[in-house]
């Protein structure tokens, strides 16, 4: 009987959909790819055998590859979430997740990208914990941009003198600002600094390890505003206050000075006589660590 | 023969590869280091440390740039956002040649971050050629393709690896950039005679050449970059050096990466096959400036 080649780009769709199948419990190839195709007739039709492995164990090679490179990298991203879950938890939400969005960039380090949105439409995965957990993501995706995103060149304190109500400043490519209902940032710093502990005893943590679920004491519910930033080369997470966060989020929106003022005192219980106060402090802090840009830079 | 057109004329010698855990010693020791090679994916971002951190390398080293996602094997069609991010990292890096797989590893842009296999078919030989050109034409430095490391082979393939590679480099004219380490894993996984792949390679194209140590289990190995170099990889480098000469070599450990000392050491056997192909004038230049 004669054999026919596979045109290239369906035999790479076809070995791509077996390589992207989640893996069985104990981490071998699933029978059947996630669109109901026999994984053992596309490594048969495609994947010659050798004297010692068939068709299969050869494409479970790469199918085992994927899943450990991919929930690897993703778990380096999102320790933290991984921490407050539990690995058992943190397992089926990182697969469910990447195979409802395996990678579209280049980079694995857009990987986790999408995981915050994901999981706050996904509170299956997370149960009790998900409010806090969808914060956690968001706190920990933030600072994976912050930490390589572009540098604008900041506008001096001396400019912000010179604003007017019509002024629209750019923020800070690598500023991030993030609405939590949790104070989720003193969990991701504490798991960060037990991390660097460990890794200056003896390398990085496992992110394979079982881990159970982080016992909580004392995190409660509060509205949470927060700047997640770079300063030189290093990420820092600052607090700020419900109106900062309105002033700066309707600047980022690209309104006008008086329009982003309006919005962020909207609903504010600092009094009128007040204000003037703390948006002189405000605008000079944001000036010193460089949040304001010019609007055309 | 090895200073060639496909790594611009080079005199590189030995080198390893930039990583992370290594950082804190480059810049407090500033140890000798012939190049770095660095993943440029790793440095394909805006700002922040890791171009901080490449931009303090460029002071004091050499660096040449490996990619990892080219993909040139794959039949859709490529990002273009990589190859505008790569070229920008090329102009700042100032790397001789570049180097990437000869593999694929996305479709319909969905990536897997592997480096998968290609079936050796003359549709994959045209498709390969058209996106190593096109990689060649935009970054305008000359282009090294490396031959990876495979656990499957397709029923489809017409042709060996070796056949398949040679007929990309002359059909793109491009270099290769040829890993001794995966001629050697692959020799196991498909039970051939490496030195009949190594000898049919065309030792004019070989722009440089990766040693790498790997992982064996019962029925196959697996290219793990975890551990020294293995005497019968030595062997296949020996016979590479003899073939291509005095060839910029280096040395990969991507995972349970020891100390710098001990990468760069394992790295330095290497001088004791390139030292005896050493061209005269390299070794005049080299003791000028040591002296």
């Amino acid at each position: 009987m004669s054999h026919t080649a596979m045109p290239l780009a369906e035999l790479q769709r076809q070995v791509a959909a077996v390589t992207m199948t989640p893996l069985t419990a104990d981490e071998g190839m699933s029978e059947v790819t996630l669109d109901g195709r026999s994984t053992r007739a596309i490594a048969e039709r495609i994947i010659a055998p050798n004297s010692l492995l068939s068709s299969f164990e050869r494409l479970e090679l790469y199918n085992r590859q994927y899943w450990f490179r991919v929930l690897s990298a993703l778990a380096e991203d999102f320790n933290s979430l991984r921490t407050l879950l539990g690995s058992r938890v943190y397992d089926e939400l990182a697969i469910a997740y990447l195979s409802a969005h395996p990678n579209r960039s280049f980079t694995l380090r857009n990987l986790g990208s999408k995981l915050p949105e994901w999981l706050a439409a996904h509170a299956e995965f997370a149960g009790r914990r998900h409010t806090l957990a969808v914060d956690v993501a968001r706190i920990e995706w933030a600072f994976v941009e912050a930490f390589d995103n572009a540098a604008f060149k900041p506008l001096l304190a001396t400019d912000a003198l010179r604003f007017t109500a019509e002024s629209r400043v750019k923020l800070q490519a690598h500023l991030r600002l993030l609405a939590l209902n949790y104070p989720a940032d003193s969990l991701v710093l504490d798991v960060q600094h037990r991390e660097r502990g460990e890794a200056s005893e003896g390398g990085h943590a496992d992110e394979r390890e079982a881990l159970p679920p982080l016992k909580l004491t004392g995190l409660r519910a509060a509205p949470t505003w927060l700047a997640v930033h770079r300063v030189e080369y290093n990420v820092y997470f600052k607090r700020i206050t419900r109106e900062e966060y309105g002033i700066l989020t309707s600047l980022a929106e690209g309104q006008q000075l008086a329009d982003a003022l309006e919005h962020g005192f909207k609903h504010s219980r600092i009094p009128a006589a007040k204000r003037a106060e703390h948006l002189r402090g405000w605008f000079q802090n944001w000036s010193e660590l460089g949040w304001l840009c010019a609007a055309e830079s | 023969m090895a200073a060639n057109r496909f790594n611009s004329f080079s005199d590189h010698g030995v080198g390893i590869g930039l990583r992370i855990p290594h950082y804190n010693h480059i810049f407090s020791e500033k140890p000798v280091v012939d190049w770095f090679e660095i993943i440029s994916e790793n440095f394909m971002c805006d700002a922040g440390r890791p171009m901080h951190v490449l931009d303090r390398i460029l002071e004091q080293y050499r660096v040449v740039q490996h990619g990892v996602s080219m993909y040139f094997g794959s039949a859709t069609e490529p990002d273009p956002e990589h190859l505008r991010r790569l070229k920008q990292l090329v102009r700042r890096t100032g790397t001789p040649w570049l180097s990437d797989h000869l593999a694929w590893g996305s479709v319909d842009g969905n990536y897997t971050h592997d480096l998968l296999p290609l079936p050796y078919t003359w549709e994959a030989v045209h498709r390969t050629v058209e996106r190593v050109k096109q990689a060649q034409d935009v970054l305008e430095i000359p282009v090294a393709v490396e031959n990876v490391s495979s656990y499957a082979a397709f029923n489809d393939s017409e042709m060996s690896e070796w056949e398949f590679l040679n007929e990309v480099v002359e059909r793109a004219d491009c270099g290769i950039l040829l890993d001794v380490n995966n001629i050697y894993v692959s020799s196991v996984n498909h039970e051939f005679d490496p030195f009949i792949y190594l000898n049919a390679i065309p030792a004019e194209r070989v722009a440089q050449i990766h040693i790498a140590g790997h992982s064996r289990y019962e029925k196959y190995i697996l290219d793990t970059h975890d551990h020294p170099v293995i005497d019968p990889v030595w062997a296949l480098y020996a016979r590479a050096i003899e073939r291509c000469g005095y060839t910029p070599t280096l040395l990969e450990w991507d995972d349970h990466i020891p100390t710098f000392d001990e990468v760069h050491n394992e790295a330095l056997k290497a001088n004791q096959y390139l030292e005896a192909v050493k061209p005269q004038a390299l070794k005049e230049n080299l003791a000028a400036v040591t002296v």
